[in-house]
């Protein structure tokens, strides 16, 4: 394998520019936590059934794990680190989820913002049925996904209210 | 779960693409959305020595909706959110809107295509249903020149299809109905929504002033090797008045004319008789729909 061609890639990650050299089989979540050690995209299943590894590509829901880094070359990626508020702390999406027991052991809950925050940029204010369609490709095997639900709604409410 | 090695190319036209598959032979594959594909190489059911990726080819993104044409042009690497989404698309051929709402979740909406769920085959999925049940041409690129294929001899077989392994899918020519009172519909039984149906069925209908069917088409999927199109079923109904009757008696005749298979999901007896209990139901929900058009302010 020490012959392996490997690519020369820049990607667009959070908003800065990324450098990174990787074979062709390296895929976009094995990029964003090996090489560049953002491992808040959590890898589940490897075959695009579980959604933990969802990022944001060019601003829509992808998963990660069903894209190869290479092809990620010229584009813009966002990740779980990337919602965030500028200080670091928890932004109204995140914190939702605290506060409305939105996860417990935690593993599905990047690749659940990520969907959350794909559908809340297109519908801030999503009907329930929205909310569950745009949630179904993420399992989560703690919460029975009541309180991820709940948690979106409080999102779109306090995002509603002006709360940034 | 991780692919074997292979070599990387982006291509910048679609001939040069389909030049690179005839140089490379027959380990070289194409990839867009790869939805279908990388889980494929990452269960190694796939190794590929070469993938083109043809995604960002804006030859192939195209839709070309012509008031005057028969058809639509849907171009292979349209996204499915797009092809759902797009409001022009969904009013020339809404089966086709339909059947999008089942396939997969958002997350592979918004990177899988419509010519890669028709590529992949699977005797299961929606878009070839689809494709088979409005029999749509195929256009097919290869470096030999372009052809299209007929839905009915497109697909052969369980993840099996009559392109060519140097040639690439390039649009579907989806056929357009023109008569005034039109109805279609899309029903599937699935473990979760967006698996895989189980059984999926799709029927599109035309009734006459008097509300006769002059023309019908009924397909299911999950019930055979391919996307099946019902044509002996669905002739009973053309110049029926689409009783409830003459559809349970369609919907019989299809449940006989599909030999499913047994999996862990389904008994093929059971298959069987979700091919009649969907059929009554896209058949019925077809018939409402025109009937909504031909007779304004409800049937």
């Amino acid at each position: 394998m020490g012959d392996e061609r490997h690519y020369e890639i820049c990607v667009e990650v959070n908003g800065v520019a990324r450098q990174a050299r990787v074979p062709a089989r390296k895929t976009l979540v094995d990029l964003l936590r090996e090489d560049l050690e953002l491992t808040g995209s959590h890898v589940g299943c490897e075959h695009g059934v579980c959604g933990a590894c969802s990022v944001l590509f060019d601003g829509e829901p992808m998963r990660a794990c069903l894209v190869f880094a290479v092809q990620a070359d010229g584009h813009k990626v966002t990740t779980i680190e990337g919602l965030c508020r500028p200080d670091g702390s928890m932004g109204v999406l995140q914190d939702s989820f605290c506060e409305s027991h939105g996860l417990q052991c935690g593993y599905c809950t990047p690749g659940m913002l990520i969907a959350a925050q794909g559908l809340l940029q297109r519908r801030p204010d999503p009907s329930e049925d929205e909310i569950r369609d745009a949630i179904g490709g993420n399992l989560c095997r703690c919460t029975g996904y009541q309180q991820i639900v709940e948690a979106i709604q409080l999102a779109a409410r306090r995002a509603g209210a002006g709360e940034r | 779960m991780k692919p074997a090695a292979f070599e990387y190319e982006r291509a910048r036209t679609l001939a040069g693409a389909v030049a690179r598959l005839a140089t490379h032979g027959s380990d070289a594959k194409l990839i867009a959305g790869g939805q279908s594909l990388v889980p494929m190489m990452a269960m190694r059911l796939l190794r590929p020595t070469l993938l083109v990726d043809i995604r960002e080819l804006d030859e192939l993104k195209l839709i070309r909706i012509d008031a005057d044409a028969d058809t639509v042009r849907v171009g292979a690497c349209v996204r499915q959110s797009e092809a759902l989404e797009h409001a022009a698309l969904g009013e020339a051929v809404p089966l086709l809107a339909k059947a999008l709402r089942w396939v997969g979740h958002v997350q592979t909406r918004n990177r899988g295509t419509v010519g890669g769920s028709v590529v992949h085959a699977d005797p299961c999925a929606e878009l070839p249903l689809v494709v088979r049940v409005l029999d749509a041409q195929l256009e097919a690129c290869a470096a030999s020149g372009s052809s299209l294929i007929a839905a009915r001899e497109f697909f052969t077989g369980p993840l099996s299809t009559a392109l060519a392994p140097e040639a690439c899918l390039a649009a579907i020519h989806f056929p357009r109905w023109r008569e005034g009172a039109c109805g279609c519909a899309f029903e599937e039984l699935s473990i979760r929504h967006g698996d895989f149906a189980i059984v999926a069925a799709a029927a599109q209908l035309a009734l006459d002033a008097g509300g006769r069917c002059t023309r019908v088409v009924l397909g299911v999927g999950g019930a055979g090797p391919t996307p099946l199109a019902l044509e002996r079923a669905a002739a009973g109904l053309v110049g029926t008045r689409l009783e409830d009757a003459a559809i349970d008696a369609t919907a019989e005749q299809a449940s006989r004319d599909v030999e499913p298979g047994d999996d862990q999901h389904a008994s093929a007896d059971y298959r069987r008789d979700l091919v009649r209990v969907l059929s009554i139901r896209v058949l019925r929900a077809a018939r409402s729909e025109a009937r909504g058009q031909s007779q304004p302010g409800g049937a």
